[in-house]
């Protein structure tokens, strides 16, 4: 192809596949080295999912009194134990839980909550105070405190067509892949390659410098990327639905050995502040069945046990519903996990108190910056200190 | 380096480049009268107007359990925020007032803000705007009496006995001194002087008497029954807020790395005349540090930049504006949609590989009416309205629909010009040897111009 169609067409889709000699050789890792690499997968329900008719405190009658007309019947719920329940949309999770590859963590949030859902989740995101405003991202900076053994872009990986903020460090940055094939192809632009080529060598430290590194990193780390996934051909059945396909890159991606420590994943729509039941509950299916699929298939394959799942969304609502049968946005959330190797199977802490409020919103009794903490400490293997600034002393769920 | 050069790099910061045609203009212009075109240019600021009616008076007096209204609302608020940033966008990408129209950007970002009402969004774009060359102090006092700063920095909730620190806290961290330099207790002790400030329902502000606390504050060591504009004044008096204003000034005007000889005489001159900023400006844009080097084509454009450059310099024509709302926020930077109160930190920060790819490739698809398959993030405040759509479509290709003028653009073109004359009109940054293989190879000025706003070059200004 030569260069001036790309110019007049500009559709980016070449069929060029050349491999560049001053790419390094793409090298099978060994399977030995394979073994114990762990993966964390973290999933981001954005809109501030309410978590109270997600995993839901049946036992407890004022969730009844103060949801009249959203409440979920104790006989349409999935029981877990006495107290809480899943949502029924969530029944594909009940089998995760049984083989205890599930964990939920009750009433995280961080000391006064902000109820704007892109200042809560820029919170989430930075792992900031709410009075904080950081422009790096926690698994940004988790990449900056372990840059010398995770150089390469792909240590981090979303699968989405742009980069969250919780992927920026001051140095280093994950890559935003929503397909690994369009990703190549783009990159494998005829005429990005000769520039690429040309500056392979004598980089300044200045802008343009960086931007040149940037990228040939990119397009090596599409490269790798590529060739590595390609060689694993999925074979668990996924839902039809964009985010099961999401989930489904993700398996494709750890099946077939990459080297990615950190994947990230969004799900949207959880701003229910009418009509919520359908609303939610279509977002809930959707998220349970795909997750339910992803899990089994993880364990088919034998790498449930280096993979670790956690589920966070900025906010969630409050306890009481509003007159359009919704709800208003609200503080303490749960988390979810799942993984095959958990410390603390089923409910990890005591379900909410619907009793003790503030000003009609659940009192956090876990820091969200304590779970990362954990999932730094235990699973990322990385001082916490070094992501999260202050030392916070963790949980026990792996 | 040449007066022309120098013009080049004046426009590439101070507005959003040079144009073709405008190499005629200047090519026998001295700086120093190109600099006074520049101001001239921006001597009147044109607000936007396009917002007239305030949807959330009428949405607040409509019943609340009527969901279709309130639906309805949410989607006619929603388009006026839509129409209002693509207004914004066409402004700065056709106006004279270039210069005028990027210091509306810079405190745009300086006074970070997210309205979910956009006729006080508007306001405060054009308060910002109207102060873009003025004075400090003025537009410091009107950005925190605008209902859009009143409300978003909880200002509505500061009641004697019952403060809310949030607006004095931003005050001081963001928009005056800066960290390092205020105690917890000078933000206790100001939260009580803005006691009472507040809007009423037509959007204008007020200070509600009773509920101001009266009583001695004790602020950075001074005691007095401070009132909101006392303490302004008083941050004013304080220098640290010149050089943190000619800090964040410097990284958007000349380096991302400040040098602090130039920054502290930035500071002088600036405090000197008591915050006025046409001539802090006119200050930078004459020291020989300006044009140095170091500081020229080495800039990371943001996305705001990088599109209303394009679209300056080849006349484009959007048949779907959405376009242009889906390339802010594939690159990060919606208007009007900071991602906090902190602002976009720029820089580096606008580069990661995802959003290098797209940037490289936006120039030569809207040049080329190319195919667009990315897509960007919804922004959170976005959800509730996702929430309502079931059916939400799968992410497709979409043709941009862009015309450029090329005729307009190669007419332009003074008689005797060169390509490499051309090229360094197009580029910033210095021209290396494959960027000259570039310009030696490509056939036409057409494709020749396609070929160089896809390189990383074209990134910087």
């Amino acid at each position: 192809m030569k260069r001036r169609d790309f110019l007049k067409n500009s559709a980016l889709a070449s069929g060029a596949f050349l491999i560049p000699s001053f790419l390094k050789p793409f090298e099978a890792m060994a399977s030995n080295e394979l073994s114990g690499f762990k993966n964390l997968v973290i999933i981001q329900l954005s809109g501030g999912n309410d978590g109270l008719n997600t995993i839901v405190p049946y036992g407890n009658d004022i969730y009844y009194q103060k949801r009249n007309t959203i409440a979920i019947k104790p006989t349409d719920l999935v029981k877990l134990n006495d107290m809480q329940a899943l949502n029924p949309n969530l029944s594909a999770l009940k089998e995760l839980y049984d083989q205890g590859w599930m964990s939920i963590i009750n009433s995280v949030g961080y000391p006064n909550p902000d109820r704007s859902h892109f200042r809560s989740m820029d919170i989430w995101q930075t792992a900031s105070a709410s009075d904080q405003f950081l422009t790096t991202g926690w698994i940004g900076r988790y990449l900056d405190a372990n840059c010398t053994v995770n150089k390469d872009p792909y240590t981090a990986v979303e699968v989405d067509d742009t980069l969250s903020l919780a992927m920026k460090g001051n140095k280093m940055k994950g890559i935003a892949v929503q397909n690994p094939g369009k990703l190549y192809n783009n990159t494998r632009e005829p005429f990005f390659k000769e520039l690429v080529s040309e500056h392979d060598q004598h980089l300044n430290e200045d802008n343009l410098g960086y931007l040149y590194k940037t990228m040939i990193e990119t397009y090596s780390s599409a490269d790798y990327i590529q060739q590595t996934s390609k060689t694993y051909k999925t074979v668990a059945q996924y839902p039809q639905t964009g985010f099961a396909n999401q989930l489904k890159n993700v398996a494709k991606f750890i099946n077939s050995g990459l080297k990615t420590r950190v994947y990230y994943v969004s799900l949207s729509g959880f701003d229910t502040h009418t009509t919520q039941l359908n609303q939610q509950g279509r977002q809930l299916r959707i998220y349970g069945d795909a997750v339910a699929a992803f899990v089994k298939d993880l364990k088919q394959t034998g790498k449930l046990d280096d993979t670790l799942v956690t589920t966070f969304s900025e906010f969630g609502r409050r306890v009481e519903q509003n007159a359009s049968d919704g709800t208003d946005h609200g503080t303490a959330n749960n988390v979810m996990l799942f993984g095959g190797r958990l410390k603390k199977q089923g409910i990890y802490n005591n379900a909410p108190d619907l009793g003790q409020l503030d000003n009609g919103d659940l009192k956090y009794e876990v820091d969200f910056r304590d779970v990362y903490a954990t999932l730094l400490d235990k699973w990322l293997n990385v001082n916490n200190k070094s992501v999260l600034g202050t030392s916070f002393r963790g949980l026990d769920f792996v | 380096m040449s007066d022309l050069g120098k013009i080049k790099h004046l426009y590439a910061r101070a507005g959003f480049g040079l144009n073709v045609d405008d190499l005629a203009t200047f090519q026998k212009t001295s700086l120093k009268h190109a600099t006074e075109q520049l101001f001239k240019s921006s001597a009147t600021a044109q607000p936007l107007m396009l917002i007239t009616e305030n949807l959330s008076f009428k949405m607040a007096s409509a019943d609340k359990t009527d969901t279709l209204t309130r639906k309805m609302f949410m989607k006619q608020q929603r388009e006026q925020e839509k129409d209002l940033n693509i207004a914004w966008l066409n402004q700065m990408s056709t106006t004279p007032a270039q210069l005028r129209e990027k210091m509306t950007l810079f405190w745009h970002n300086h006074f970070a803000c997210r309205s979910q009402n956009p006729y006080y969004a508007q306001q405060l774009n054009n308060i910002q705007r109207s102060n873009a060359l003025g004075n400090f102090k003025t537009l410091l006092m009107e950005v925190s009496q605008s209902p859009a700063m009143l409300q978003f920095l909880n200002n509505q909730q500061n009641k004697k006995g019952h403060p809310n620190e949030n607006f004095a806290r931003e005050l001081m961290e963001l928009f005056t001194i800066g960290r390092g330099n205020y105690s917890e207790q000078d933000i206790k002790e100001s939260a009580r002087s803005f006691t009472g400030w507040g809007f009423n329902n037509k959007g204008e502000f007020v200070t509600r008497e009773q509920q101001h606390d009266e009583g001695t504050k004790t602020f950075m060591g001074q005691t007095g029954a401070f009132k909101g504009e006392d303490i302004i004044n008083m941050l004013l008096q304080n220098k640290k807020t010149a050089s943190f204003i000619c800090t964040k000034l410097y990284r958007y005007l000349v380096n991302d790395v400040p040098d602090s000889r130039h920054v502290s005489a930035m500071a002088d001159v600036f405090y000197k005349s008591n915050y006025e900023i046409t001539p802090l400006l006119k200050f930078v844009f004459a020291t020989d540090w300006f044009y140095a080097p170091v500081n020229t084509g080495n800039l990371i454009k943001s996305p705001i930049d990088l599109i209303v450059g394009l679209n300056r310099q080849f006349y484009i024509n959007y048949n779907n504006p959405d376009v242009m709302m889906q390339f802010q926020r594939a690159l990060g930077q919606v208007l009007f949609y900071p991602p906090n109160v902190a602002g976009w930190p720029g820089g580096k920060s606008w580069i990661d590989s995802s959003s290098l790819m797209t940037r490289l490739k936006i120039p030569s698809t809207v040049l080329n009416n190319g195919i667009i398959d990315f897509h960007g993030k919804a922004d959170p405040e976005d959800e509730a309205l996702l929430a309502t759509m079931p059916n939400r479509k799968q992410q497709t290709q979409t043709p941009a629909q862009t015309t450029p003028d090329w005729n307009k653009f190669l007419n332009d073109i003074p008689k005797g010009t060169t390509k490499d004359q051309v090229a360094s009109v197009i580029l910033a940054a210095p021209i290396d040897n494959s960027i000259k293989a570039v310009i030696a190879q490509s056939s036409n000025i057409r494709s020749m111009v396609v070929e160089l706003v896809s390189t990383p070059e074209y990134q910087l200004c």
